[in-house]
């Protein structure tokens, strides 16, 4: 299990730093010079060619890279272009937002789908699982930003439950949650409609198995069956799509949040990327890639303690 | 302890089971064989209540007394383990993976018996050094991959055995394992039958593992008794041509009959929806009769304790 564990840690600070080499190179090579952005198009050349001295740009890339490399170890991403602060600051300000977004987005995707797998496949070929297969058809079908829409169209414009947008803060919890709900519901119920899916297979297919014939004939209720035997072995394909769901989460809180007005990482990375504020956006890519990066870490972590079978194999 | 009348399993018009009848004394080992699809494992299930959702059963089925042929799932789970348990055919994927075998064993001990951590982890170690399992102590620990398949099927005995049921069902338990491995457990089955004065339902389509195990026998084909006795009897002189064909098809052991072809029965099982409304055995059976196909055969006893359901047998031809 140790030697599990290096192993997984060494390919895990890896990726992140090929990540960190493709996000830099891309963002230097892609056109558009962050000196015109933040002068102006009126600007004179020498003007540019001055900020762009004063900012470090025309020192060459490998040693740029280094100088940013080493400065986000230390928890310095150098100073945003556009808000004239420093970009720690910017995401320390906006990654609780997201955070809870995403974690918020997650719990009701599992809760919710995992559930929902699970009645489908213990009703299986009845009414209960063709319904809820068919909504969960309909759930995978829908576009995520087009159902926010009409979420607020109906809960905030025609029933006024909940805001239509925006965020008040956490110095107000209840407010603070009350506008998140939305948002949440956008990003889960689409994830959960998959996982619903994928939970239901997976179950079917270890419903099948001569271990829970054994756990019948030992006499165990239902619930029992379910908790201790159907469960624990559906779970491989169950963690493999929740981890891929964190990426796709993650990543779709920049479509929400600018749907919904919410002062978070995602909708800074759409005003970045809008602004050329390379360090800014630099930063932001290489953060979500380390939350997708770290998920996947976890679940095969999770793989292991699922399955004592794995454990010599994965080593 | 089990008391069977002309239970029928039905899945929509096709019958897997058809009027069989049954006693089940406590104490006693019984036998049932047959070829694949000649529903003996079906009729194990029924025993235990676990028919798939979609078969329908009719007759009566008494366990200890109580009618249980329309009892609820809820009311068979008082009897699962606790009168009746039931092994199966593949040790390996008949035990929960992810499960220590120790902790498997011990979940009926403590579910249904009530008892703590410490007394079910003590019961489970008396249960496996009673089925013969090579140091027990650091066997609870393991996983079941981690086992042999004697070991194994071993676990499963133990679990079965947990609550100290009136009837055992073993469901080739041995077809799985090793020859001499499957040997050992059903010597093993037969010493707790008799140890524990339980009821033993021996499964098998092996003649020798049932010479071996059962004192009686049933012979099914097509989802009914055809013939049943004292185990001896029925093997020294079968009286159902499907019995008689079955002997004619093991395989002779001595070395000089190796060149010769089997006897083999002509023909397969046919499908459930495909059997013969007379006898089930028509249309394979070597001495058949105008009407067998037609005209049901009822069991007849042919000597006390023994009967077979032939028109053959019994006078009318």
């Amino acid at each position: 299990m140790q030697i599990f564990l290096i192993r997984r840690s060494l390919g895990f600070l890896a990726t992140l730093f090929a990540i960190s080499v493709i996000v830099f190179l891309v963002m230097n090579v892609l056109p558009g010079d962050p000196a015109v952005t933040i002068l102006g198009i009126d600007s004179t050349e020498d003007a540019r060619a001055a900020l762009r001295a004063e900012l470090g740009l025309d020192r060459p890339i490998w040693l740029r890279y280094g100088d940013w490399v080493w400065g986000a170890v230390r928890g310095d991403f150098g100073t945003s272009y556009f808000f004239r602060v420093p970009v720690s600051e910017l995401i320390a300000e906006r990654l609780p937002l997201t955070l809870s977004l995403a974690g918020l987005a997650m719990l009701a995707t599992v809760l919710l789908g995992v559930t929902l797998g699970i009645v489908a496949a213990a009703n299986h070929g009845r009414t209960g699982d063709w319904l809820i297969m068919v909504l969960s058809q309909l759930g995978i079908a829908v576009p995520a930003f087009w159902l926010s829409i009409l979420l607020v169209l109906l809960f905030a414009v025609k029933l006024r439950w909940l805001p239509p947008g925006g965020f008040p803060g956490w110095d107000e919890p209840v407010l603070a949650l009350r506008s998140l709900v939305l948002p949440t519901v956008a990003l889960a119920l689409v994830q959960s409609a998959v996982l619903a899916r994928v939970t239901r297979s997976s179950a079917l297919e270890v419903m099948r198995l001569d271990f829970v014939r054994t756990a019948r004939a030992t006499g165990l209720p239902p619930g029992r069956i379910w908790g201790r035997h159907i469960l624990p072995n559906a779970l491989v394909p169950i963690v493999t799509i929740v981890g891929m769901q964190v990426a796709a989460v993650v990543t779709g809180t920049i479509v929400i949040e600018n749907v919904f007005y919410l002062p978070g990482l995602g909708r800074l990375v759409f005003q970045s990327i809008a602004n050329r504020d390379l360090f800014t956006v630099q930063a932001l890519v290489v953060m979500f890639a380390g939350i997708v990066v770290t998920a996947n870490f976890l679940v095969d972590i999770a793989y292991a303690l699922i399955d004592p079978r794995l454990k010599g194999r994965l080593a | 302890m089990i008391e069977a009348k002309e239970i029928t399993v039905r899945f929509g018009a096709a019958a897997a089971l058809r009027d069989v009848s049954l006693d089940l004394a406590p104490g006693r080992r019984l036998g049932v064989v047959g070829e694949s699809g000649c529903g003996k494992s079906m009729l194990g299930l029924a025993l235990m209540g676990m028919l798939p959702d979609a078969a329908r059963l009719s007759g009566s089925l008494s366990v200890d007394g109580k009618e249980m042929a329309m009892a609820s799932d809820r009311d068979w789970r008082a009897l699962r383990a606790r009168r009746v348990a039931m092994i199966f055919q593949e040790p390996l994927a008949a035990l929960n993976p992810l499960r220590r075998v120790g902790e498997t064993v011990m979940e009926p001990l403590r579910r249904h018996l009530g008892l703590d951590r410490d007394a079910a982890r003590a019961r489970a170690l008396d249960l496996f050094e009673e089925t013969g399992i090579q140091d027990p102590a650091a066997k609870l620990r393991q996983y079941p991959h981690e086992l042999s398949g004697g070991q194994r099927q071993r676990v499963l005995i133990a679990l079965a055995l947990a609550c100290d049921p009136g009837l055992l069902i073993a469901d080739e338990p041995t077809t799985a394992l090793d020859a001499h491995v499957g040997l050992r457990i059903t010597d093993l089955l037969v010493r707790l039958a008799r140890d524990r004065g339980m009821a033993l339902m021996f499964i098998s389509h092996d003649l020798a593992a049932v010479a071996r195990t059962a004192e009686d026998l049933v012979v099914m084909y097509g989802g009914e008794i055809v013939e049943r006795g004292a185990t001896a009897e029925v093997l020294a002189d079968p009286q159902h041509p499907y019995t008689q064909g079955l002997l004619a098809a093991r395989p002779p052991l001595a070395a000089g009959h190796l060149r010769e072809r089997l006897a083999v029965i002509p023909g397969t099982v046919p499908g459930l929806m495909h059997l013969p409304e007379g006898c089930r055995f028509s249309g394979r059976c070597a001495v058949e009769m105008a009407h067998c196909a037609t005209v049901r055969p009822l069991e007849r006893a042919t000597g006390p304790f023994r009967s077979a359901a032939c028109h053959l047998i019994g006078g009318e031809r």
